[in-house]
């Protein structure tokens, strides 16, 4: 018969109605599966009671570990033990992360990279799939039913094409997705409900792979995303790294192949966490040809050693204090998420930096979870109507359009929370447009050349008019997972076309961290630029409409009226070539005032025209 | 007439309720719910009402509703563990037969 479990008062399910449901912290070296029950959240163990799953799967012929037992081999067999694969995710090969480079066989597939393994070739997805598969498997196990669904958390920088892939991820191992929710999100969750406190707090999560900041809003049981930041390529691995590659030079060793440099790692990891409570380890590096040599690490040498990745971890934190409109102090509390923070000297830098102990009241390493399967459990309809909540997110790039002169139009800014629908009108820039192509970018930069394009479409069809006549009303939308569709719609005649942005798998981290930057830094240069393309654009657009003119109603010049306007055309065309905008502006002016009494003459015309052969009363009013 | 609970969920209740943070017990009974006639209630019960039947059974307090008495008298509330899966059972000496899952019951 099936086992009961306690619920808070007036909520006992009916009869098989009880909607199973799970958040999954799918980390780049851990995997938590949690879930409610007994009224209580608390992440699943396996049978040997660990929770954490790491997120490392071995491929053998015809056989798939994943989990402890692939990790216990991954020194003997490095290539076929695929761990850190969430650095992969979305990922081509060309900005494949080096590290990730360097430890596998990775092959290029057109979109996302591929790992050569003798089991085949494996996309990330696949790879992060099997890792969800055993999470799913072990779920129901421990519930005892088929889950309704479950919350995957993805970091907060993660772009459109990782988080699809995230999405294929649960797909394939046979998951609903409910929502993919931002890792610091989940935290806040996690501690907004358990504590109920009101007020701005800063959630610092430093996992094996990534580095994300945010700056929350708590306030009525609403969490806000005032801001996020981060670095996607800086984890606990990286400490490991640090400290592997310092034990590597004391041994003087020759070359490490890859097994060795593994194993390495693995002791550098161990010797990281005895750090944490005590002052001095025992390092047992292993030597080439066999042997072991002592070496002895203090935790201030530890501390010196890793003192520049910590230092790099406040760079982002600064700036999603600047993005949030806040400085340290204002910060009520800190929490910190991660394997990671569990650092002292991290801890004792956060404290440093916020001038206040930062809470760790939640297993660092389970809080995302915990997070997670609270959300789930909302999703899935477990919850009273009454005890909703809404839950906030925001989007991490500026999303926006390629306009004439390469310029871009900022449609949605960063920052602006999730769910968000924003629309706007565009019109067409020559007479007699027939089509419009909607080029979506991403970035902080004013020019399209420097952002990054995400998709591109055409709105075929708009019907003839005389340019800047047509309406089309370009809508952008993001859902509650950070997806993006764009539509666009000329309003006459009804025409429509959009587009879902798919992944286009293409940028790194890097990338998108020195966009931000570059957004800042070149925050003058791009205005300078906006206003050289926009008055080119101007000068374009003029010289054009006056040709056109010129053709069609020479007669109304005399030689040197026309003469004139020739000359005003010919001096802008010049001045359009070069960089200074204000000259352009005022060769357009000149033009302007070279053709007033000519367009005047048009018009009189036109209405001559217009109304020739009308009675007065049949004109429209 | 009396309704108890095995040592090992008594254990975990008080385990639970201690995370919980509050609550004077646990509360058992039944509603008219469900595929085959009655589903059980399992809830924490942070008020005690007027009326209610106050066993107490290894130290947690288990709270009955009078009319739901009846149907669950003589019940040994049990925790078993089954592989993964652990949770809650009802030894009800009352049921005369109840669906494929036991979620609900006949008397």
């Amino acid at each position: 018969m099936a086992l009961l479990q306690l619920s808070e008062p007036g909520e006992s399910p009916a009869p098989h109605t009880r909607r199973l449901a799970v958040g999954i912290d799918l980390g780049t070296t851990n995997s938590l599966v949690a879930t409610v029950r007994h009224s209580l959240t608390e992440c699943l163990p396996d049978e040997q009671g660990r929770a954490l799953l790491p997120s490392v799967v071995r491929y053998a012929k015809g056989s798939v570990t994943v989990g402890a037992d692939a990790l216990a081999v991954q020194a003997q067999d490095p290539r076929n033990t695929i761990a850190s694969v969430k650095r992969l995710m979305g990922r081509g090969l060309a900005d494949a992360d080096p590290a990730m480079r360097a430890r596998f066989d990775l092959a290029d597939a057109g979109g996302m990279v591929r790992i050569k393994t003798v089991a085949g070739e494996k996309s990330p997805v696949e790879v992060s799939a099997e890792i969800l598969k055993v999470l799913r498997a072990r779920a129901e196990e421990t519930l005892d039913g088929e889950l309704v669904g479950a919350v995957i958390t993805v970091p907060a920088y993660f772009d459109d094409a990782q988080r699809q892939a995230t999405k294929d991820a649960a797909r394939v191992a046979g998951l609903n997705v409910l929502r993919l929710l931002n890792e610091p999100t989940a935290a806040a969750i996690a501690y907004g409900l358990d504590e109920g406190a009101e007020g701005v707090y800063a959630v610092f999560d430093l996992g094996g792979g990534t580095f994300d900041f945010s700056v929350l809003r708590l306030s009525k049981g609403v969490f806000e995303v005032m801001a996020t930041s981060g670095d996607s390529a800086l984890g606990g691995d990286d400490f490991d790294e640090a400290l592997a590659q310092w034990l590597h030079a004391e041994t003087r060793g020759a070359d490490l192949d890859c097994g060795s440099h593994r194993a390495l790692l693995a002791e550098a990891r161990r010797v990281k966490e005895a750090l944490t409570a005590s002052a001095t380890v025992t390092a047992e590096v292993p030597l080439l040809g066999g042997g072991k040599r002592d070496i002895g690490v203090s935790a201030t040498h530890f501390h010196a050693l890793t003192k520049p990745l910590i230092e790099r971890c406040f760079s982002p934190v600064k700036k999603a204090l600047r993005d949030a409109g806040l400085k340290a102090p204002d910060i009520e509390a800190v929490v910190l998420v991660g394997g990671a923070t569990r650092m002292p000297h991290l801890r004792d830098a956060v404290q440093a930096f916020f001038g206040r102990t930062p809470h760790t009241d939640i297993d660092p390493d389970k809080v995302v979870a915990i997070g997670a399967a609270i959300q789930a459990n909302v999703l899935a309809g477990n919850r009273r109507a009454d005890e909703d909540w809404l839950l906030l997110d925001v989007i991490p790039l500026s999303l926006g359009l390629e306009t004439m002169g390469g310029l871009v139009e900022r449609i949605i800014t960063r920052n602006s929370t999730i769910p968000v629908a924003k629309a706007q009108e565009f019109t067409t820039y020559k007479d007699g447009q027939t089509a419009m192509a909607i080029n979506v970018v991403q970035g902080e930069r004013d020019l399209v050349s420097e952002c990054r394009a995400l998709a591109r479409f055409e709105l075929r069809g708009i019907p003839p008019m005389a340019a800047g006549a047509a309406r089309i009303r370009v809508t952008f939308q993001v859902d509650a997972d950070g997806l993006l569709s764009v539509s666009a719609r000329e309003q006459t005649s009804g025409v429509e076309a959009s587009v879902s942005v798919k992944p286009s798998y293409g940028l790194s981290d890097d990338e998108i961290t020195a966009m931000l930057k570059a957004g800042a830094e070149h925050a003058t240069a791009d205005m300078q630029e906006r206003a050289l393309r926009e008055q080119q654009v101007e000068a374009d657009r003029l010289v054009d409409a006056t040709r056109q003119a010129l053709a069609a109603d020479a007669a109304l010049l005399s030689a040197e009226e026309r003469s004139a306007i020739d000359q005003a055309i010919d001096a802008l065309r010049t001045l359009r070539q070069g960089e200074d905008h204000l000259a352009i502006k005022a060769g357009i002016e000149a033009l302007s005032r070279a053709t007033a009494d000519f367009a005047a003459r048009r018009m009189d015309q036109a209405i001559r025209n217009a109304l020739t052969g009308s009675r007065i009363d049949n004109l429209p009013v | 007439m009396a309704v108890t609970l095995s040592a090992s969920a008594a254990r975990h209740v008080a385990n639970f309720m201690t995370k919980r943070g509050k609550g004077v017990g646990i509360r058992l009974g039944v509603k008219t719910s469900g595929c085959s006639g009655m589903a059980y209630k399992l809830e924490y019960a942070d008020e005690q009402a007027g009326d209610d039947l106050v066993f107490e059974s290894h130290g947690v307090k288990v709270l009955v509703d009078p009319k739901s008495l009846p149907y669950i008298d003589g019940t040994e509330l049990d925790f078993v563990k089954e592989g993964l899966n652990e949770g809650f059972k009802f030894n009800n000496p009352n049921v005369k037969d109840a669906c494929g899952c036991g979620e609900s019951f006949n008397v």
